[in-house]
């Protein structure tokens, strides 16, 4: 028993000689090309990467995307502006809420229109509820792939929860939709305000257990360490945002550097990596889930005091008047025909980025001041994070792919649009 | 200074400021000076992150296309946008790929989705249509519920039954 933890643990100490070709080897300078993909469990979606193979160390390794291509691009040019929100949940499908935000932000920016400082807080909350789902997925699915199954179940039990409380709040499990352009869709149920609570609240105690079962796990150590090793200047060059970036060292974080949302009147930390592996990351991931909680909770109580607000922006041009107005007043009624039928932003173009789980997310649109979209580009982090696997897979065992895939973080909607 | 005053106090008459209704930072640069912008953007002025390369199709209105570019630069946090308009209708534009190698998938999309050439991309294949597909489909002609959706499938299917087909005969003549 002893002898087989030494042995992972050497090979985790980055024994270099055992990833070089090793000229003995019978198969030697037999090239093997072989698919990985796309309908594999570890590719997180339908990645096909063609992974040429010496022994079993890779010489070449080429992702092939786009078998979930479904055109959201063009299909928000036909949309039009306001129904292609629902389409954006569908992108980055594991945490819909920030992708809502991102395009609200980007029309916002756009329309030039104030959103109520309430609006900004519930968008705060469900922006960092949503960051820790995403990185719940990242912690269980990696995991699973690098044979540490149980984790997978105790990370959705958490994610399970936290559906249940988006549920609850929004009225929908998945593809939430309800942060909208001027604000969000509905105000605060204290209720389910009271739950979210209890279940951030406890949340950092379930985050030390993940940590008890992987951070001095032997095996994920040596699955995880000096594996996928990233410089700063690769981070650069391949435009690596997000976690990705911070595990290498680079203390940069839209929130802080760039905020929006009022994020610059939160409190919180940045956490960085240094060394740029595998492992690193995950060890960022993990304090930017206790960090959201922090957040959260702030929002929750700024939440508290700001009761009473509003929810949405009164701006008619461009927001839907509140439910039942229009039964009353003729004036909503016609506006909220304009806007449903015909709203059109003005002349121009916009894009802002937030820090989404996967890294840099915005929306680019330009609009040509008619009702019809002239572009709307999906900045998605996702794209470069796949972009970066072969550099990271050249010169590893085909086994390390699983590591790299999972800890670089992507999710195939988002990637192939 | 920033970065777009810097470049605008270069005194090239072909570059020129845009205000956009976001904020951010935007340069007009016709093509033939793109290159060379882009160069000083690396080189001098610490953009060290592509943010995104895409276009717009602004037909039937010339110049058609426009390419849009965004950098970062996490040492100066700022941000800066070109655009370039591109004559034609299959223009083509200098790649970045040498100076940001991040952008390669980036330019790949662009020619597969307008058909945008990017000279001294070495690699410039489809990203995410197949390869044999051959329309470019965020041109504003390209129809919204698509083109021959099953033509590629067809064509699949007719040659696997080929295939099929031949090894039977093979079979055939070795039993």
């Amino acid at each position: 028993m002893t002898n087989v933890t030494n042995k992972v643990l050497e090979y985790a100490a980055g024994n270099s000689s055992d990833l070089e070709l090793d000229p003995d080897d019978p198969l030697h300078g037999e090239l093997m090309k072989i698919n990985v993909g796309p309908q594999h469990p570890a590719t997180h979606g339908v990645l096909r990467l063609s992974v040429e193979l010496d022994g079993e160390t890779i010489v070449s390794c080429d992702p092939e995307v786009g078998y979930l291509h479904r055109g959201k691009e063009k299909t928000c040019e036909s949309l039009g502006w306001r129904k292609f929100l629902p389409h954006t949940d569908r992108l980055d499908y594991v945490q819909p809420l920030l992708n809502n935000t991102a395009y609200a932000l980007s029309l916002e920016a756009l329309a030039q229109i104030e959103v109520p400082q309430r609006a900004q807080e519930i968008r705060v909350l469900m922006m960092e509820v949503s960051r820790i789902m995403a990185h719940l997925i990242y912690l269980g699915t990696t995991a699973i792939d690098l044979g540490a199954v149980s984790m997978f179940f105790f990370t959705f039990t958490e994610r399970e929860k936290a559906y249940d409380l988006l549920d609850a709040w929004s009225g929908h499990r998945m593809n939430n939709s309800y942060i909208r352009m001027g604000g969000v869709y509905a105000d605060v149920d204290e209720a389910v305000a009271k739950s979210i609570e209890e279940w951030l609240r406890a949340f950092p105690a379930k985050i030390d257990e993940f940590e008890k079962l992987l951070t001095s796990n032997a095996i994920w150590n040596a699955r995880n360490r000096d594996v996928g090793v990233l410089s700063p200047e690769d981070c650069f060059a391949l435009s690596l945002t997000g976690p990705n970036l911070r595990g290498s060292g680079v203390e940069w974080d839209l929130r802080r550097n760039m905020p929006y949302s009022g994020y610059e009147t939160y409190d919180f930390d940045v956490p960085v990596g240094s060394a740029g592996d595998c492992f690193d990351r995950y060890l960022v991931r993990i304090e930017e889930m206790r960090q959201s909680v922090l957040i959260a909770l702030q929002a929750l109580d700024r939440l508290k005091q700001s009761k009473g607000g509003d929810f949405l922006a009164r701006d008619r041009r461009y927001v839907l008047p509140p439910h039942g107005r229009t039964h009353e007043s003729m004036e909503e009624l016609i506006f909220q025909f304009k806007v449903v039928t015909d709203m059109r932003l003005p002349k121009g173009s916009a894009y802002l980025g937030v820090e989404s789980s996967k890294g840099e997310l915005g929306f680019f649109i330009a609009s040509d001041g008619t009702s019809d979209p002239l572009r709307c580009h999906v900045r998605a982090p996702g794209l470069m994070n796949v972009q970066a696997i072969p550099q990271l897979a050249q010169g590893r065992l085909l086994s390390d792919i699983m590591a790299i895939i999972g800890s670089l973080d992507f999710v195939m909607g988002e990637v192939d649009r | 200074m920033t970065a777009s005053e810097h470049v605008l106090g270069l005194g090239w008459d072909d570059v020129s400021a845009v205000e956009e209704r976001d904020g951010m930072p935007t340069l007009q640069v016709a093509p033939q000076r793109l290159r060379e912008l882009l160069e000083i953007l690396k080189r001098d002025l610490g953009f060290e992150i592509a943010i995104l390369v895409t276009a717009v199709d602004h037909s039937p209105k010339a110049p058609r296309f426009e390419l849009v570019q965004q950098f970062l630069s996490i040492q100066n946090n700022e941000r800066l946008r070109l655009r370039c308009p591109l004559e034609g209708d299959n223009p083509s534009a200098p790649s970045c790929i040498d100076l940001w190698p991040g952008a390669a998938y980036m330019e790949r999309e662009c020619w597969d989705m307008f058909g945008i050439q990017f000279d001294g991309h070495k690699n410039l294949r489809r990203l995410l249509m197949p390869e044999a597909y051959g329309h470019h489909p965020l041109r504003k002609e390209f129809p919204h519920q698509g083109i021959e959706p099953d033509r590629l499938y067809r064509e699949w299917e007719r040659s696997r039954i080929e295939r099929a087909a031949e090894r039977e005969g093979q079979e055939g003549v070795n039993s």
